[in-house]
């Protein structure tokens, strides 16, 4: 085998699923180029502002149609790194991922707003703010997989955890309404646990039943308790801002990162937390062991069905949290269905996180970000229909789910009872 | 020859499926474990309307101030809160199967008699499509959530044929036209994942979910667009379905139509095919074991594309029903959560065609006397939803109705619609 020939094999090995990945981001660039710039005047002007309300005042003017060729250009560059070794990177591909999506969104931005400004700063708060009750949700959903337990009622408990929020901070204070959604959260994950591992029911099954009951549930209550008496029963305050006194000042990131209420802070503290307890304790190696292999780790002294039951209530907590996010942590109210199926987009950042706490973060922001994008796009004036701009994150989805952004493999004995014999 | 090993290792097997069926100890008969599943979903429908008539009387607000003045009024409270139940019940009855005072007091028409009835009908006719849409799916190993979008698509596909270029079609082709789109429309967009399963091994409940939300937002999209929207309308409501391509009521003023008798087909059909068919038995086999399929030469994605293009078009069915059946034009909530019923009524029909059919004809009628016991007793419809959820998880969990009911092992895992799922 000639030195030649084997750089070839090495290349093709270490570009295989990558070729596609490239021609879809040629397509992206080129769709950029010829509609997007052509469709933009020549001379207008776009202002991207970073201000954001901090001490940082500092604008960005660019010539509209210039930037799009530039962005365009850029995306073509990656394309083209794709097709190098480095391309065998996860990193890099994942790089090149959020490069042409960042471009292909900054491009439209351009279009839109041409001759208009775009608060950069309000787009990323209003993309972490979206992207709270998908984190908790996800945190809640790969603790819960990593022990072996699917959870599909992701849905379930951010709506049972955003109606009781806000009941209980109606009736007495905010902070027991907080303490209440994490506990409505638990209960979700204790029929969860009780059916899931005492009665080893399909867990997928129980995960869609559970959340029709608790739509069922929530909707009871709210037209019997709420729906005539909103003043006492669902007028709950929501937390006040809080700005983290130094942080809070840097530019661009304190404003997105440490000028929320405590449910952003909380969020934050959990995801580093989950990824703590997970991979750095003794609990986590067990919890992932019943995840992995429940024969062997019972084999070795854990308790499976203990270890199961404490990783879902845990994560029934995290998820009640999130819920109270849609309530006493932005408007304050709840009304039927508050949840929207956010719960299933969590379940969706589980797996394009790949199972994993910070890879769940960033699913969950890209699909904040969507939100985001959508909403600020339509207040704009929209190039694409809004309800294309809505079907973006779950495209996305379907995309990961597919293997085209590359393939991701569950914990081993995920939704596989354990039956001890 | 290896005739002296035999009853050796046959008691081995013996033992084993012994250990493996849990047989009740001699002596103590299992009354409830062996005695049927029909048993056990009578015990799980009658436990769930145990605990709805706990939320109804909880949530009576005359029945609440007697619980407070409790050490006195405990008789008044406990009388008030069964009168709650009992009267949100006998509405659910009346509205569902027949209306006594209709009979007795307006005898001379038949038509208010059956009104109840024929309207449990209606609404149990796309709860069997679905039902049969996620049963067929089930058989194969997979989990259909995407019932929903598939009835979306194909309602908007039926909706393109009934009021789009096929317009001046003559009455019985026209009809026919638009079911076959809609149910191809479905089939299709069933199909995608199936297709992206066998190709990629994506799994069909995070797939099936995307295409719900996809298809939602293409319903909202296509509201839109001149070829849908009604003239003259600015809000996303569609043109009616033109009296050509509409499934004709099977007497005027009732709610049943005859897709009744198109889903009664479409049952017929599908319990030939899982049954009798090779495609069928195919299915069944990569449903039980997809490695054992395999080493034996069934193609195993080829029959998850099978098996979501009939789910697809039984799922298309559904929008079909309710479009040309019932609602004559599409808006944005036009699913009406059909898609997620339709779950239930397969897992409490076991999956299979005659417990579908029952399972759609008992929820049907929980939400024709839904509607009937909001209006009579107000109380919410979502009493329904929580009925029927807690229907299915009674359903998919024996042991906890053998352990509530004291009898057998309660720590017998449930045996029922185990079917292998990761995610």
């Amino acid at each position: 085998m000639t030195v030649s020939s084997h750089i070839v094999t090495r290349l093709r090995a270490v570009t295989r699923g990558s070729g596609a990945l490239a021609c879809a981001v040629v397509v992206v660039a080129l769709i950029e180029l010829t509609s997007i710039a052509s469709s933009t005047r020549s001379d207008a002007k776009v202002t991207f502002g970073f201000a954001g309300g901090g001490a940082f005042p500092f604008d960005l003017a660019l010539p509209a149609r210039l930037t799009i060729v530039a962005l365009a250009v850029m995306s073509l560059v990656a394309a083209a790194l794709l097709l190098t070794p480095v391309a065998g990177h996860h990193f890099v591909r994942h790089l090149v991922g959020l490069v042409v999506g960042a471009a292909l969104a900054a491009s439209v931005l351009c279009w839109a707003s041409a001759d208009g400004s775009t608060d950069v700063v309000g787009l990323l708060q209003s993309t972490v703010a979206n992207a709270e009750p998908l984190i908790l949700g996800a945190l809640g959903g790969v603790l819960c997989e990593r022990a072996g337990i699917i959870n599909v009622a992701i849905e379930g408990q951010l709506l049972c955890g955003a109606f009781a929020a806000a009941l209980v901070g109606s009736v007495t204070t905010i902070w027991l309404g907080l303490a209440a959604a994490a506990g409505a959260g638990v209960i979700v994950a204790a029929l969860l646990a009780v059916f899931a591992i005492r009665y080893a029911v399909n867990q997928v099954v129980l995960g869609v039943v559970l959340n029709i009951l608790a739509l069922g549930v929530t909707n009871f209550l709210y037209d019997r308790i709420m729906a005539n008496n909103q003043d006492g029963f669902n007028s709950a305050s929501v937390f006040p801002a809080l700005p983290v006194p130094v942080l809070s000042k840097i530019p661009i990131l304190g404003p997105v990162l440490f000028d929320g209420n405590v449910i952003l802070y909380l969020t934050i503290v959990a995801v580093v937390l989950v990824q703590l307890l997970l991979f750095r304790t003794r609990w986590g190696l067990r919890a992932r062991s019943t995840g992995e292999h429940p024969l062997a780790a019972e084999t070795v002294g854990v308790n499976v069905r203990h270890v199961r039951w404490q990783a879902v209530l845990l994560g029934g907590v995290v998820a009640g949290v999130g819920g109270a996010y849609l309530t006493i942590g932005s408007v304050g109210s709840f009304v039927a269905n508050i949840s929207a199926g956010k719960g299933f987009i969590a379940l969706a950042a589980v797996i394009v996180g790949r199972w994993t706490p910070f890879g769940a973060v960033g699913a969950a922001l890209i699909f904040g970000f969507a939100y985001a994008f959508q909403s600020l796009i339509s207040i704009l004036g929209a190039p694409v229909p809004s309800e294309v701009l809505l079907m973006v994150p779950y495209a996305l989805t379907l995309a990961v789910a597919a293997g085209f952004v590359g393939r991701a493999s569950p914990p081993l004995a995920s939704g596989q009872p354990y039956v001890r014999s | 020859m290896t005739t002296d090993a035999q009853p050796e290792g046959r008691q081995r097997v013996q033992a084993c499926n012994e250990r493996l069926t849990h047989k009740p100890p001699p002596g103590r008969p299992g009354r409830l474990r062996g005695s049927s599943s029909v048993v056990t979903s009578l015990a799980a429908i009658g436990l769930a309307f145990l605990c709805g008539s706990v939320l109804v009387a909880v949530s009576n607000a005359a029945a609440l101030a007697a619980w407070g003045r409790l050490p006195a009024g405990l008789p008044n409270a406990l009388w008030l809160s069964v009168r709650a139940a009992a009267s949100a019940y006998y509405a659910l009855i009346q509205g569902a199967i027949v209306d006594p005072s209709a009979i007795t007091a307006h005898s001379e028409t038949v038509r208010e008699a059956v009104t109840p009835i024929s309207t449990t009908l209606a609404y149990a006719t796309p709860l069997a499509f679905g039902g049969l849409a996620v049963a067929v799916a089930f058989r194969a190993g997979l989990i259909n959530i995407g019932v929903q979008g598939q009835m979306v698509l194909g309602a908007i596909a039926a909706g393109w044929v009934s009021f789009g270029p096929a317009r001046g079609l003559p009455i019985g082709i026209h009809l026919i036209v638009a079911i076959v789109g809609g149910c191809l429309a479905g089939a299709l967009w069933g199909a995608i994942a199936g297709f992206l399963k066998a190709v990629s091994g994506a799994h069909e409940v995070i797939t099936t979910l995307m295409l719900d939300y996809i298809a939602v937002f293409a319903l909202q999209y296509v509201l839109t667009t001149a070829a849908f929207q009604r003239p003259g309308h600015t809000d996303p409501l569609s043109r009616v379905v033109p009296s050509s391509a509409r499934l004709p009521h099977l007497a005027s003023s009732l709610p049943v139509e005859s897709g009744l008798f198109v889903a009664l087909l479409a049952a017929v059909a599908t319990g030939w095919l899982l049954r009798r068919s090779t495609i069928g038995f195919a299915l069944r086999a990569v449903g039980s074991n997809a490695a054992a399929a395999r080493t034996a030469g069934i193609r195993v994605g080829r029959s998850y594309i099978i098996a979501m293009l009939i789910a697809g078009a039984l799922g298309g069915l559904v929008g079909v029903d309710q479009l040309l059946g019932q609602q004559h034009s599409l808006t944005p909530g036009f699913d009406g959560g059909i898609g997620f019923t339709a779950i239930t009524v397969a897992l409490v029909g076991r999956a299979n065609v005659p417990g579908v059919l029952a399972a759609a004809l008992l929820f049907g009628a929980l939400q024709a006397g839904g509607d009937q016991m909001q209006v009579a007793t107000q109380t919410p419809y979502d009493l329904v939803t929580i009925i029927q959820a807690l229907i299915v998880l009674f359903v998919v969990a024996p042991a906890l109705i053998a352990a509530l009911l004291r009898t057998g092992n309660a720590r017998t895992p449930g045996t029922t619609l185990q079917i292998e799922t990761t995610l």
